[in-house]
């Protein structure tokens, strides 16, 4: 039995002006799994990401889905592929409401004339959806989810990003620091959810700087230093000091490239 | 490795262990019954066409009691006549606003497209209802003309709309066929987006401004400066005064183009409120950046809302020349800034993604009472001017202070 990626990256890079965000990055992505990216502030992290879900253009490498080459223009392509993902800034709009917010460009229309004719959207079942989302995610201290998001505070904000990325995910969910701005009981209910959509088979790439939560749910750990991977490694193996010493490079990397049993790299 | 001693165990940690016995319940939210300012705050913030329509009774109930024939049906019908032209330019106005930008062009796509209408239907051998049809088409053509400026430049159907007037020129085709068809050849070539673009994005400000001198000199180019008179319209080509003819109403006469003001409202706020391009809207205009990374084609709106705003001011033309009579090229050179002037009294915030279409129509019926109280109060019409210079101050530190949202 052989386990094939659902997504690899090889000598990503991502020039802005004299900045090189992202060196020769290598990743990939196995079925069923919780991938944890680790690294300094400014490793490229962020970027490395980006470039995966189509909101950054690398300006060279190879990125296969299934081991087809892709290419996203935008982070449309990479949504109607089936690849949610959580931005560090979060990418909601302030005005609008919770509800809109989550089905910002995938509106569901009304039934019969009204929808297919006058395209009206269909309000009250995108707001139930929202609601129940919400709830799962043990959100619902919100007045009213017709409430806009700038009235939210920072760490319902994220929850409904965080809920809108789990609810439509078809293939992976990106993850950039989904806990940052989260209390110890949110930050619980989100690997909580994290957990939950591992369980539904689908893969997580989860970026965060919590060791315990890292070395908790991740079963592989990619370490990113210095605008490209370092090392990869299985949380059993090494201890989060190791994980630290070879982020910040006090420690000399694994040669090899952990990988999920039975997989094969190409 | 040996997987029988992980050196780390797995599990939460041990402070987060207590949570399972935690409160369960789904929290309430106490809303702290706050001051009345707050709440009449919060009541602002959440309906933003609360404000003008407060200013808009108390305006007409003051200079109801002031000035004793201000409610007669004349009157009254005499302000919404008197709002129709600017409602509409405020219309599209309000639009490119919502998004974050601004469109000093409208009044010049407007003059540009009756000046179309009015010349092919009466000095070309052009049916009145293909003259209006390819009016309508240059207002959308000037509209994506800025949009296209605005999102990624794509300078192609650009160069398309020159070389098509170069060459039909140097056959000694009339200019008067020249300028529709050389637009029309430019837009049909940009929607198969054929071409390379620039890949700059420039400010709207800017880019409207150039705009507006560039259709003006094309509007006088075109028109040789001339007016179209009443009776030559009247002669050849009466459709065009269609948005004129009145109807009585309850004593009150009011003018197709009323309706028809009316009407784009209501299409707008429907297509606002919803549909998913609406919402497409606010979202560009409040957070471009979060919105294109919701997976909103940013551009492409951009590109419709320039290009919508376009063809309701080329509507406008059309009710402009029922409205005025003649159409002459030099007309509603005041058309920009008063239909701004309406969409910032109306609530719609300049910095994008606030406010309401409704909120236009109610910002230029306040503009329309104040002139039409103060003059029937015999005020001056300097006076009248600097109390409208007023509302516009109040109506920006008004925009200020609703956006704070904890206030
Ligand atoms: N839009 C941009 N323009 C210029 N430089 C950028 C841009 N985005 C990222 N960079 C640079 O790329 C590098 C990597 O940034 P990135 O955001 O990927 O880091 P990160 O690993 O996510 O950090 P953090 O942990 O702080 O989120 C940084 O040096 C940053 O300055
Ligand atoms: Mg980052």
């Amino acid at each position: 039995m052989s386990l094939k990626p659902v997504m690899t990256g090889r000598g990503l890079t991502k020039r802005y002006g004299r900045v090189t965000a992202m060196d020769r990055a290598d990743f990939e992505l196995y079925p069923g799994e919780i991938l944890a990216i680790i690294g300094d502030n400014g490793a490229g992290k962020s970027t490395l990401v980006k470039a995966l879900c189509g909101a950054v253009q690398i300006d060279e490498g190879e990125i296969r889905l299934d081991g087809e080459p892709i290419h996203f223009s935008s982070p449309m392509d990479a949504r109607d592929a089936g690849i949610e993902t959580v931005y560090q800034n979060l990418a909601l709009s302030p005005a609008l409401s919770i509800a809109d917010n989550m089905f910002l460009g995938r509106e569901l229309y009304k039934e019969g004339v009204a929808g297919s004719v006058f395209r009206m959207l269909d309000k009250k079942r995108m707001r139930d959806f929202a609601r129940e989302k919400l709830t799962e995610l043990g959100l619902m201290t919100v007045q009213s989810i017709t409430q806009a998001v700038e009235t939210l505070s920072g760490g319902q904000r994220q929850g409904v990003a965080v809920a809108r990325a789990a609810a439509f995910a078809t293939r992976f969910v990106i993850m950039d620091e989904p806990t940052a701005a989260l209390g110890v009981k949110e930050s619980r209910r989100v690997l909580e959810l994290i957990l939950d959509v591992k369980a539904r088979g689908m893969p997580i790439v989860l970026i965060s700087h919590n060791m315990p939560h890292v070395f908790e749910v991740a079963d592989r750990i990619h370490i990113h230093r210095l605008s490209r991977r370092h090392a990869v490694i299985r949380p059993q193996d090494f201890s989060m000091s190791d994980a630290v010493a070879i982020m910040t490079g006090a420690k000399e990397a694994p040669a090899e490239i952990a990988l999920p049993e039975g997989a094969v790299l190409h | 490795m040996a997987k029988d001693q992980p050196p780390t165990q797995r599990g939460p940690q041990e402070f987060e262990q207590v949570l399972e016995e935690s409160a369960s319940e789904v929290a309430s939210f106490e809303v702290h019954d706050s001051s009345p300012l707050a709440r009449f705050h919060h009541f602002l913030h959440a309906n933003p066409t609360a404000a003008p329509v407060v200013v808009l009774v108390v305006s007409c109930l003051v200079f109801g009691l002031v000035a004793d024939n201000f409610f007669s049906a004349f009157n009254l019908s005499l302000i919404i006549q008197q709002v129709t032209i600017i409602g509409i330019l405020g219309a599209a106005q309000t639009l490119v606003i919502l998004t974050a930008g601004i469109d000093l062009s409208v009044a010049a796509i407007m003059v540009l497209s009756y000046m179309v209408m009015a010349r092919l239907a009466v000095q070309g051998d052009v049916p009145t209802l293909l003259a209006i049809v390819i009016g309508l088409a240059v207002g959308l053509a000037c509209g994506l003309f800025n949009g296209s400026l605005v999102t990624r430049t794509r300078l192609v159907p650009v160069a398309v709309a020159v070389l098509t007037w170069v060459l039909l020129y140097s056959f000694g085709m009339p200019i008067l066929y020249i300028v529709p068809l050389g637009m029309i050849a430019g837009v049909a070539v940009g929607w198969f987006s054929f071409g390379p673009a620039l890949e700059v994005r420039l400010p709207p400000f800017i880019v409207t401004l150039g705009a507006w001198s560039i259709f003006f000199a094309l509007n006088l180019w075109y028109s040789q400066s001339e007016t179209i008179r009443s009776q030559d319209i009247d002669a050849t080509a009466p459709l065009l005064k269609l948005f004129g003819v009145r109807v009585e109403i309850l004593g009150a006469q009011f003018t197709l183009g009323s309706f028809l003001m009316i009407g784009i409202f209501i299409v707008l706020w429907y297509a606002l409120n919803w549909t998913a391009w609406g919402r497409a809207v606010y979202a560009v205009g409040d957070d471009k950046d979060a919105a294109e990374l919701s997976g909103i084609r940013t551009d492409r709106v951009l590109l419709s809302v320039y290009g919508a705003a376009g063809l309701i001011c080329a509507i406008g033309g059309w009710a402009a020349i029922g409205r005025v009579g003649s159409a002459s090229p030099q007309s509603f050179y005041e058309g920009n800034l008063d239909a701004i002037t309406a969409v910032v009294i109306g609530g719609t915030s300049l910095f994008g993604g606030r406010g309401a279409v409704f909120g236009t129509l109610f910002g230029a019926l306040i503009v329309g009472v104040f002139r039409s109280g103060l003059k029937l109060g015999g005020v001056d019409v300097l006076w009248q001017t600097f109390a409208v210079g007023l509302l516009i101050i109040v109506a920006v530190a008004m925009d200020q202070w609703i956006r704070r949202v904890s206030a």
